[in-house]
């Protein structure tokens, strides 16, 4: 295998000591603020951003995969002993991981939750190993029309199956691919929406947009609503398992990894469905099915493992493509372009030592994060302690000094501000954020898709849909291109569709949904003694089946 | 959220307040300017289409223009038919509580000055008073504690990253004392 080859390379780029001293740094960064309260993954990347700029690509990489994982595992172990989950792709692990928590059980909790991220991180990690290349080489065939096809299907699959509102997504991908269009345009050179300010001539910048919208406007919309009274904060110590423990974790740990992966790979598959479906599954297996809603740590172990896997998935479209198909990967992706890389498909040839590199270091920073984390977990604890108003204060502090950093210029702080109301206004009226991010990093690569698809076609409308054969001067439809513009009108339509289903098989669909909101209901309204919980997470839990609440 | 049948939907909590978010019809106004000014900041682009460039560049701004107006309509029938935005709760979100106009306002300030005071008083200075100022807007009434943590963090950002990484934060007046 000549992967196997180059992921050889990739370790020894990854392994000097320098680069391995940023992979720990990564990590170790990465964890401490993403432990932080209301900290994601994606904030903590994009607010960590500006300590790698000053580093050539290689080494940036590499301390961003340590970023990476270390924000992800410190987003876990919040929701495990907070409960209220930063993001959603926790929202299920937080479940039966803070229940554990309060029934005194907090350190094999967050011990399974970090075994669990480490095996299958270190499972996904291989598999990105294998198809990343896979998919780069098909990817490499593509023509403008089907990568004009892909792209906007990520569009419309991260619009229109995540999140709660159709109409609010397309709201979000709208002023995202606004955003995206401020600049001077590549093919004419004209500037668009720049109004004579000539620092708006090479657009803005993305760091400037998802450090705004996600960090500042976080910030700012917490401090509109800020709890005044502290949470309860369980007390951790060493983090451990015992054999029995093992043995109930580490199927779980498999089975989430093989729901978490394949989720990930696909456009807009995300980490909610397979958490969920990992949950419902262990639920079902479990030999201790009366622990579920009380604190059993299969339900732990399964969806924690789903989650990391589902973020590892989301490397390989990343690599291969340049798709980004989450908030996390959006913004790894924002960074890549900012150290001057060109992602798509020919990325893995043209700068094969890099990705190669990065892919090593995923290992590393997989396998840092497991040694320093079960000792450090007491520590990490800690910091959510942190009284609230430094902590807010802090990503003001931080937000402002990396986005002076990306040019040297304070109009970056006016822009920064205006995306940091943006992000305010859009939380206020639950408009998500995750569209208008892809919307400004993909936007303009498919209007020059499209241009050139209709430059091939000299101008003919069906050069979206094929090209002419240079060999027979035939036009030829492309199959890719039809295929996934069908998948993208079933998704659109999708409302429609599920309504048409439901009237044609009434009785058994209809129980069946019954069924499965009934058995969620059950595990997550209500705590072990049958008391309703606090409403507070309720909003973030939804079922998979994308419910028809904005009618045609 | 006129068809609350689907599982989706279950949990929602009742719906507290009017169930009209009539505040939404600003985000419908807000969309249909902004729609308005890409239409017209479209129409000042020349007509560049070649034939190397048969869309051209006005093609783009001209669809989400109309997309901005159209979601902009869209949204303000759902408003009216009585659809809420679906808020998200957090660790330290209480969605129960009146939203604190002010305490936003007070941040919204304070990063104003850092805006207009880092090029000139440096970062050191600037982001200290960017997190004393914070701090105390989001309700810290330990005065003097809480200025330590601003200039101890400000200078640690500014040896650490400006000097040790070289990233590119601005010495200001401190210039030459740092």
């Amino acid at each position: 295998m000549e992967n196997l080859g180059f992921l050889l390379e990739g370790f020894a780029t990854a392994a000097t000591p320098l680069n391995l001293l940023l992979a720990l740094i990564g990590v170790l960064v990465g964890t401490a603020v993403g432990v932080l309260p209301g900290i994601g993954p994606a904030m903590t990347i994009a607010l960590l951003l500006p300590i790698t700029y000053s580093l050539e690509p290689t080494g940036a990489l590499i301390m961003l995969a340590g970023i990476f994982y270390g924000g992800m595992y410190g987003g876990s172990t919040t929701s495990i002993l907070l409960n209220t989950p930063g993001e959603s792709s926790s929202v299920v692990t937080a479940i039966e991981g803070n229940l554990m928590a309060k029934a005194g059980k907090a350190a094999p909790a967050l011990a399974t939750a970090a075994i669990g991220s480490f095996v299958a991180g270190t499972i996904g990690t291989t598999l990105i190993v294998f198809f990343a290349p896979l998919m780069a080489s098909f990817a490499v065939s593509l023509g403008a029309p089907e990568y004009l096809a892909i792209m906007l299907l990520a569009f419309v699959a991260v619009t229109a199956v995540l999140g709660a509102s159709r109409l609010r997504g397309f709201i979000a991908l709208v002023l995202g691919l606004t955003i995206g269009l401020v600049g001077i345009d590549a093919v004419s050179g004209q500037a668009r929406l720049t109004f004579g300010v000539a620092q708006l001539g090479d657009g803005i910048d993305v760091v400037v947009v998802a450090v705004g919208i996600f960090a500042l406007g976080e910030a700012l919309w917490v401090a509109a609503h800020l709890r005044r009274k502290a949470t309860e904060i369980i007390p951790v110590g060493q983090p451990f398992l015992r054999k029995e423990d093992w043995k109930r974790s580490w199927k779980p740990w498999l089975r989430g990894t093989a729901f978490g992966f394949p989720f990930g790979v696909i456009p807009a598959g995300g980490a909610e469905i397979p958490t969920f479906l990992s949950y419902i599954t262990e639920k079902r297996l479990s030999k201790h099915p009366e622990e579920f809603g009380k604190g059993a740590i299969e339900g732990v172990a399964g969806p924690e493992a789903a989650n990391n896997a589902s973020a590892a998935g989301t490397m390989v479209p990343l690599l291969s493509l340049g798709l980004p198909t989450n908030a996390t990967s959006a913004i790894m992706l924002a960074a890549l372009v900012s150290f001057g890389i060109q992602p798509g498909p020919l990325l893995l040839q043209r700068e094969s030592g890099l990705v190669w590199a990065l892919i090593a270091s995923l290992f590393i920073g997989n396998f840092l994060l497991l040694v320093l984390n079960l000792p450090l977990a007491p520590v990490w604890a800690k910091l959510l302690r942190i009284p609230r108003p430094y902590l807010y204060a802090g990503i003001l502090f931080f937000a402002s000094m990396g986005a002076y950093a990306v040019n040297g210029s304070n109009f970056d702080l006016i822009l920064l501000l205006a995306m940091g109301l943006l992000g305010f206004g859009m939380r206020r009226f639950a408009i998500p954020v995750l569209p208008l991010i892809v919307g400004v990093i993909l936007g303009p690569r498919v209007e020059l898709q499209g241009r050139r698809a209709m430059q091939l076609s000299s101008g003919d409308p069906k050069g979206l849909v094929g090209s002419v054969d240079v060999a027979t001067g035939q036009f030829v439809v492309s199959a890719i291109a039809v295929v996934v513009y069908v998948i993208i009108v079933i998704i659109l339509l999708w409302p429609v569709l599920f309504w048409l289903i439901r009237k044609l098989l009434p009785a058994r669909a209809e129980a069946a949904v019954e069924h499965l909101s009934e058995e969620l209901h059950q595990d997550l309204d209500t705590d072990r003694d049958g008391h309703p919980l606090a409403s507070s997470h309720a909003p973030e839990i939804k079922l998979p089946e994308p419910s028809p609440k904005e009618r045609p | 959220m006129s068809h609350a049948s689907t599982a989706g939907t279950e949990w929602a909590p009742a719906p507290s307040g009017p169930v009209r978010d009539l505040a939404q019809l600003g985000v419908c106004a807000f969309l249909l300017v902004l729609g308005v000014i890409m239409l017209v900041d479209a129409s000042t682009l020349g007509d560049n289409t070649t034939g190397t460039d048969p869309l051209g560049p006005k093609a783009v701004p001209i669809f989400l223009g109309s997309a901005l107006i159209l979601l902009a309509i869209g949204l303000t029938v759902a408003v009216l038919r009585g659809s809420t935005p679906e808020l998200e709760g957090g660790e330290d979100v209480d969605l129960e509580a009146r939203i604190d106009i002010k305490t936003v306002l007070m941040l919204v300030g304070v990063f104003v000055a850092n805006i207009v005071l880092i090029d000139v008083l440096g970062w050191v200075i600037s982001g200290a008073i960017l997190f004393y100022g914070s701090a105390l807007a989001l309700g810290s009434r330990h005065y003097l504690r809480a200025l330590v943590i601003a200039v101890a963090l400000s200078l640690i950002t500014f040896y650490g990253f400006a000097i040790g990484l070289g990233v590119g934060l601005p010495a200001g007046i401190l210039q030459g004392i740092l």
